[in-house]
């Protein structure tokens, strides 16, 4: 562990290829503990899942790997075709499932219009729309607005009360939901384990759905800090558009990116951020590297704290009145 | 204690500990930190005052120092209502 009065950007620095020998390693060896003979993964032409895809591949042989796209229809068409870039470059069986029909049956895009119309009464369909957070360096709480696009391209933002934001959220959740009922068709139609692709940031500021992309059976970067994620991919040698493609959430119809939705701060920053507080590193010793003040990065410190509380519960499994022994 | 302090006081262990009272919840203990309130149970803390005294909170007034205690809150409302009062409020 480095010091505190050593600190530089350079403490995400990794050994990249022990580091992939080690996640392959614990890749091979969930998967046959877990007495499954491949892996399923959504693709989303992101930096995470196609990180994931590549180091399944190299774990378990490009036949033991299956990617699925899941447009639907506020996707990016960019995700797609990236998708099945990763794909082609792998040599990975893939399959698209456009899921916007079942998004359709179980009420997912009307549901949340109704919600937004609750804010916004002039809302249609033909809006575009999202949901932002103020910057974590506000200092107020993460309360979340609506901002909506009209056909025109006249943009407003809402800050969102309680239903309102419950049923966006709840209504929008779907498509997480859904996209994790399909990786799980696979993962039975072909004996598999179903990987999440959540890195540590997501992972421990719990920027998943709960049952969504939240559930899993092995997630083999979730103890990676984004930045680490992006050096393996150059390592691994991910195609360039990909590498270079900023985060998104894909979820909703505008452009989101996901320090607006929820991180509240890009993710270099972030990702110093969170190794500082998990490492007792001073705030002032943190902000030089990240060209924030100390007392902004106190308040992304206390941010951190704050996501992890509220999301305490996206991490919690059942719980039993009654431990149960379930020794074999 | 005044009468807004235990309506708070009131709303918050009916609303967030399903009436349990026996937790020890001091009138300046912070509901972010002693875990009470998220970022959601804020929401409903807005809903319940904007409805019961009638004020309208604006994004600027959402910080910790409005809203994150007992006494905060109902200092914060005497505001809102003095200014109403005197018809500068919003």
């Amino acid at each position: 562990m480095t010091t505190s009065t050593a600190f530089s950007p350079a403490v995400l620095d990794l050994d990249l290829a022990a580091e992939t020998d080690r996640i392959c390693d614990s890749i091979r060896a969930q998967s046959r503990d877990l007495k499954r003979r491949g892996v399923v993964l959504g693709l989303s032409g992101g930096i995470d899942s196609t990180v994931c895809a590549a180091l399944a591949a190299r774990a378990l042989g490009a036949n033991r790997v299956i990617g699925l796209f899941m447009p639907e229809e506020d996707s990016s068409p960019d995700s797609l075709e990236l998708g099945q870039k990763v794909a082609a470059w792998l040599g990975i069986r893939s399959f698209v499932e456009n899921i916007t029909p079942l998004l359709e049956g179980a009420g997912c895009y009307r549901r949340r219009d109704e919600a937004i119309r609750t804010v916004v009464p002039e809302y249609t369909p033909h809006y575009k729309s999202k949901v932002v957070l103020p910057p974590a360096t506000q200092g107020t709480y993460n309360i979340s607005s609506i901002v909506v696009q009209s056909p025109e391209g006249v943009q407003q933002q809402k800050r969102l009360p309680l239903d309102a934001y419950l049923g966006i959220v709840a209504a929008t959740n779907f498509k997480q939901r859904v996209r994790k009922m399909m990786e799980y068709y696979y993962a039975d139609r072909f004996n598999y384990v179903v990987l999440g692709t959540p890195n540590r940031l997501e992972y421990d500021q719990g920027f998943f759905v709960k049952n969504g992309d939240g559930a899993a059976d092995i997630k083999p970067i979730a103890h990676l800090y984004k930045t680490q994620v992006y050096k393996l991919a150059e390592y691994l040698d991910a195609p360039a558009d990909i590498r270079r493609r900023p985060p998104t959430t894909d979820t909703y119809s505008l452009a989101q990116s996901q320090e607006e939705f929820y991180f509240a701060l890009p993710y270099h920053q972030l990702d110093l951020c969170l190794y500082g507080y998990n490492h007792g590193v001073p705030a002032d010793l943190v902000a030089p590297h990240i060209n924030l003040k100390p007392a902004d990065v106190e308040l992304v410190y206390k941010d951190i704290r704050t996501k992890r509380t509220t999301t305490h519960y996206l991490h919690q499994g059942p719980l039993l009145v009654d431990p149960i022994d379930l020794t074999f | 204690m005044t009468t807004m302090q235990n309506e708070i006081r009131q709303f918050v262990i009916d609303n967030f500990l399903f009436g349990q009272s026996d937790r020890q919840l001091g009138n300046s203990d912070s509901f972010l930190e002693s875990g009470i309130i998220d970022s959601t149970g804020v929401l409903e803390l807005i809903a319940f005052i904007e409805s019961k005294y009638e004020v309208s909170i604006a994004d600027e007034e959402l910080v910790p120092a409005n809203l994150d205690s007992i006494d905060r809150v109902s200092a914060f409302v005497e505001r809102k209502l003095q200014a109403k009062g005197a018809g500068v409020g919003r």
